[in-house]
């Protein structure tokens, strides 16, 4: 229990996808004009982690792993070849799963969320979240608690990048550092303001 | 003729280039610029994937019906991607090591999904794998500008070659640590953005707020 805390904090602070690693930076670069949309993708990006990440654990343990085919009699298969293929079949997918389940189900949710879905399948964070899940060998509870900690750390970047550039709009910026160079180094400094969290041990 | 694939090829570098102007496929121009040889690397595969990608879809864009036509480039992207991965893991393992899941992240690198989409589609495979070349060049310029500058002051060495002796072995040069962290990344994309700009001012964005200057008396 105590080693999913330390890992959800790791997650969401010291190693944030937005600013250390860097994913999902074309959207998170283009939809951060406005809070009130920033927060709807934060929120659709946390939902998209939380089952994709676990489900290609599963995926990997299951069916792609050397030796995860043993359930099935093949106990001298090697699949992990196909993994980047799957993960990203899994993710597109869940995210036209989800599109349809909301819309059915949930119409309010899916009027709020329903047009940052489609944006989704191509955001890094989501495919980078599975391949770190792949590359440091996490368990499915391990791996859950990752999928949610690293969407929540990521809505968290874009809604705090979100309300700096609500402000910054009225400042007096050069013209060659208008609208993409500002926000490139506004996100710099957010990215410093985070690395003080990697002193944090838990 | 010659002349329109001339501009294909040339137009993304500056003019239209991808990262600096398009905001496509940033997500890994930062991450792996800490040294120029994982940005030149890194460069080659995704301007191998571009091109080909782009060439293949252009190939199939009339047997692919508009529903599913995300699925199935995604699919091509992915076949391709998994090609260099193994390449890389077979012939430069250090490296792939570094890069680690930033290989396969090129499946979602905007740039190849944007020309897919923008050019591909609608375009014969010639012109389609030239575009691809040239965008694929384009976010290579970039990519090595930003990895030159990281790698020469954050650590005096290009390709792990010194160029300016560091104070550790004995040298001048006292190294800018800042540089091979993180965050520099932002700013020397920013700065580069700013220089860019300034050269060609046509690309400058407009203002949504003009700043009220106050007349003399």
């Amino acid at each position: 229990m105590e080693g999913l805390v330390s890992l959800a904090v790791k997650a969401i602070f010291v190693e944030n996808m937005a600013l250390s690693f860097f994913l999902g930076m074309c959207t998170f670069i283009a939809v951060s004009k406005k809070i009130s949309t920033a927060i709807g993708l934060g929120i659709s990006v946390t939902i998209v982690q939380a089952i994709t990440v676990p489900a290609n654990n599963l995926l990997l343990n299951f069916l792609l792993k050397p030796g995860a085919l043993s359930w099935a009699g093949f106990s001298d298969v090697d699949l992990t070849f196909l993994g980047l293929i799957s993960y990203i079949g899994v993710i597109a997918a869940i995210v036209q799963i989800l599109e349809m389940v909301l819309d059915k189900y949930f119409p309010p949710l899916y009027n709020a969320l329903g047009i940052f879905l489609p944006l989704i399948t191509v955001n890094c964070a989501i495919l980078g979240g599975s391949l770190f899940m792949v590359e440091r060998d996490y368990d499915f509870a391990e791996a859950a608690t990752y999928g949610v900690s690293s969407g929540f750390g990521w809505a968290l970047a874009i809604t705090a990048m979100a309300g700096v550039r609500e402000k910054l709009k009225y400042s007096d910026i050069p013209d060659g550092l208008q609208g993409l160079g500002i926000t490139f180094i506004t996100a710099g400094l957010m990215a410093m303001a985070f690395m003080s969290f990697s002193g944090v041990k838990l | 003729m010659a002349q329109k694939r001339r501009e294909l090829l040339l137009d993304p570098l500056v003019d239209n280039n991808p990262i600096t102007l398009q905001v496509l496929g940033i997500c890994s121009a930062l991450a792996v610029t800490s040294s120029l040889k994982v940005a030149m690397v890194m460069a080659i595969a995704v301007t191998a994937v571009t091109a080909f990608s782009s060439m293949f879809i252009s190939m199939l864009r009339n047997h692919i019906p508009g529903s599913i036509r995300i699925i199935v480039q995604m699919v091509i992207i992915a076949s391709l991607v998994i090609l260099v991965d193994q390449v890389l893991k077979a012939y430069a393992y250090e490296i792939s090591k570094t890069l680690s899941v930033f290989v396969g992240l090129i499946i979602t690198n905007c740039i190849v999904m944007g020309r897919a989409e923008a050019f591909a589609m609608k375009n014969p495979p010639i012109e389609s794998f030239i575009d691809g070349v040239g965008n694929g060049a384009g976010y290579g310029l970039i990519l090595m500008l930003v990895g030159f500058i990281r790698e020469l002051f954050g650590s005096g060495s290009l390709f792990g070659i010194t160029i300016l002796p560091t104070v550790n072995n004995g040298g001048w040069y006292v190294p800018n640590g800042l540089l091979l962290l993180p965050p520099s990344a932002f700013f020397v994309i920013g700065l580069l953005i700013w220089a860019f700009r300034s050269w060609k001012p046509e690309q400058v964005e407009e203002r949504e707020y003009e700043i009220q200057t106050v007349e003399a008396h």
